[in-house]
């Protein structure tokens, strides 16, 4: 599992080129692209699980989603920065993505540390210091754990729909 | 306590009497702005929209504006799949290529109003603060579960109060005022927040409050928003709406601000955004002389009308360097023609001016002006990201229209105040 480790406002056109948003929209059509022009070593190299940890402001700029999309079909487990930028947090959310602020946790970290994380019981740990992922609302966790607002947002439309049929049926004398 | 713009807006829409800042809120968008992206929006979509149709027909706007005409054919498939989409579903709100930017679109159309929630798949919906609507950035994703759903979560954000004094001196511009903000504040100095413009904003017009309000993002900001007044009132989307369609909002004098900022505009001097940060800000005269081999005068911040003819007074009777290239990009078709009528066009096009067609044009590096390597541009967009117009190797500079139009005589960085005495003489 390796880190990669990146500096304060890495916006989405180092994520992702502005240039492909029209053209590449799968996961399969992302991920060459992924972070092309803040790293070139990072396409071909990342590997499931490895964790990316960053500065402030992770994530400004555009509303592409491309960026967070191709994160997690690489297999990124988590994006841990001192600080995101809105849209990309809330992109996080939708496509399932885990991001932590933890900017001591950032602080922290010195090149070759050992990381751990369990977001299950909610640390990180860099070398020996563990730090505590903070809790998302619950209103927010519903999404995340539908799998994506896609799933979610569907999952409310068939029980809104199953409640009004049910709602109807009952009505009938 | 008193609310914020924010807050009363959230509270009103979501039912409640109040709200405070980090409350989640469920809120039913009056509009949700798509452009070329709708392709790949309804594209995650097609079996449920079978399933559950679109929740109104209304409230999807979509403006064809980033790779206009098409370049490829891919991107002639999106605009087609966007056009079907449109037929399919009855969408009431559409513009095809060459009507303009979804931002100019969705204001001089009249669909951004005071007291509206707008939301849009790109991340400049935060200029609707020009005419005080609640306008703010979404992904694609989130444009697809609004187009089934019709509803979203909207977290209560802290508000950051910006109060201005007295006026700008021209050719400083609204543009020089926000880069100075952004500057001072950092990228990321007004991140989750909504951002609230006070003082003495009678002093700015429709077109500099849009600049203004449209580079919020560029400080990290959910909204940024100007209250409703004179100005607003009297602009043509004000007279031609029924009264009982918008409602104007403003803060309480009592609301709570996490932040609070004053800016005296006589200090404001022209400045310029360095690569590749947008809060990487100088004034001009720290970087005179610096040499371009683009101008780009235009896009949503700076390419409405007063923009154009501000740049139009500055190189009347005067004409690039060879081996510059001005780029000119009216904000939409409507701007188009009113400077074709004005003789603005004219007098850019003899400057040598190349004017593009009212788009998203090369501020996103996907067409119409990508740069080569060793490049420098000087534009009057938003952004000036690395790699930013299609090409990781070229340097990006953001300034206003007096800016580039001055620079842009000699192809060199040039502090607009010593032109425009030269023309105002």
């Amino acid at each position: 599992m390796k880190v990669w480790k990146y500096g304060d406002d890495i916006n989405t056109d180092m994520l992702f080129p502005g240039k492909y948003t029209y053209t590449a929209a799968t996961a399969e059509e992302i991920k060459p692209h992924l972070l092309e022009d803040l790293d070139p070593e990072f396409a071909g190299n990342v590997q499931k699980d490895d964790l990316v940890f960053a500065g402030k402001n992770f994530g400004c700029g555009s509303s592409r989603e491309q960026p967070v999309v191709g994160l997690k079909a690489v297999g990124i487990q988590a994006v841990v920065a001192k600080s995101f930028a809105r849209i990309f947090y809330r992109s996080a959310i939708n496509q399932g993505l885990l991001l932590i602020d933890a900017p001591e946790a950032v602080d922290a970290y010195k090149d070759g540390d050992k990381v751990e994380l369990n977001a299950e019981e909610g640390w990180v740990q860099v070398g020996d210091r563990k730090f505590a992922i903070p809790k998302l609302p619950p209103e927010i966790l519903a999404i995340r754990d539908a799998g994506g607002l896609l799933p979610y947002t569907l999952n409310a439309l068939r029980e809104e729909r199953q409640k009004a049929l049910g709602g109807a049926a009952s009505s009938r004398p | 306590m008193g609310m914020t713009f924010a807050e009363k807006v959230l509270a009103k829409r979501s039912g409640k009497d109040s709200v405070v800042p980090g409350e989640i809120v469920i809120v039913e968008p009056d509009y949700l702005l798509m452009h070329d992206n709708v392709a790949a929006i309804v594209g995650k979509i097609d079996a449920e929209l079978k399933e559950f149709s679109v929740a109104r027909h209304d409230m999807p706007v979509i403006v064809l504006d980033h790779v206009i005409p098409a370049v490829s054919e891919k991107t002639a498939l999106n605009h087609q799949k966007a056009r079907q989409f449109a037929k399919e579903h009855d969408i009431i709100h559409f513009y095809d290529v060459g009507e303009g930017v979804c931002h100019q679109i969705m204001v001089e159309k009249c669909l951004a109003m005071p007291g509206r929630i707008v939301v849009g798949s790109d991340s400049h919906t935060c200029s609707y603060g020009v005419v005080g609507a609640f306008g703010t950035g979404i992904d694609r994703t989130e444009a697809a579960a609004l187009l089934l759903r019709g509803k979203l979560w909207l977290k209560v954000p802290e508000t950051i109060k910006i109060t201005l004094k007295g006026k700008l001196r021209p050719p400083v511009s609204a543009k020089d005022l926000v880069l100075t903000i952004i500057g001072d504040i950092g990228a990321d100095g007004a991140n989750y927040a909504a951002v609230e413009y006070h003082g003495n904003v009678a002093s700015l017009s429709m077109d500099e409050r849009f600049t203004i309000s449209n580079m919020g993002v560029e400080m990290g900001a959910k909204i940024a928003v100007f209250p409703v007044d004179e100005v607003t009132l009297s602009s043509p989307c004000a007279k031609k709406t029924k009264p009982e369609e918008y409602e104007p909002v403003w803060a309480d004098p009592d609301a709570h601000y996490v932040r609070e900022l004053e800016y005296d505009l006589v200090k404001i001097e022209p400045v310029v955004a360095c690569p590749h940060k947008v809060d990487n800000v100088k004034p001009v005269t720290e970087i005179e002389g610096l040499e371009f081999q683009q101008f780009l005068l235009g896009t949503c911040t700076n390419g409405r009308l007063s923009d154009l003819e501000e740049a139009a007074d500055i190189l009347k009777g005067k004409h690039v360097p060879p081996h510059v290239r001005l780029l000119v990009l009216p904000a939409s078709k409507d701007v188009l023609e009113e400077a074709l009528e004005k003789g603005i066009i004219t007098t850019l096009s003899r400057a040598g001016g190349i004017v593009l067609p009212p788009g998203c044009g090369p501020c996103l590096g996907a067409h119409q002006g990508v740069l080569a390597p060793g490049e420098r541009c000087l534009g009057t967009a938003n952004r000036n990201f690395k790699g930013r117009m299609g090409c990781a190797d070229a340097e990006i500079y953001l300034a206003s229209p007096a800016t580039i139009a001055a620079s842009a005589i000699t192809g060199r960085m040039t502090d607009p105040r010593k032109v425009y005495q030269e023309v105002h003489k």
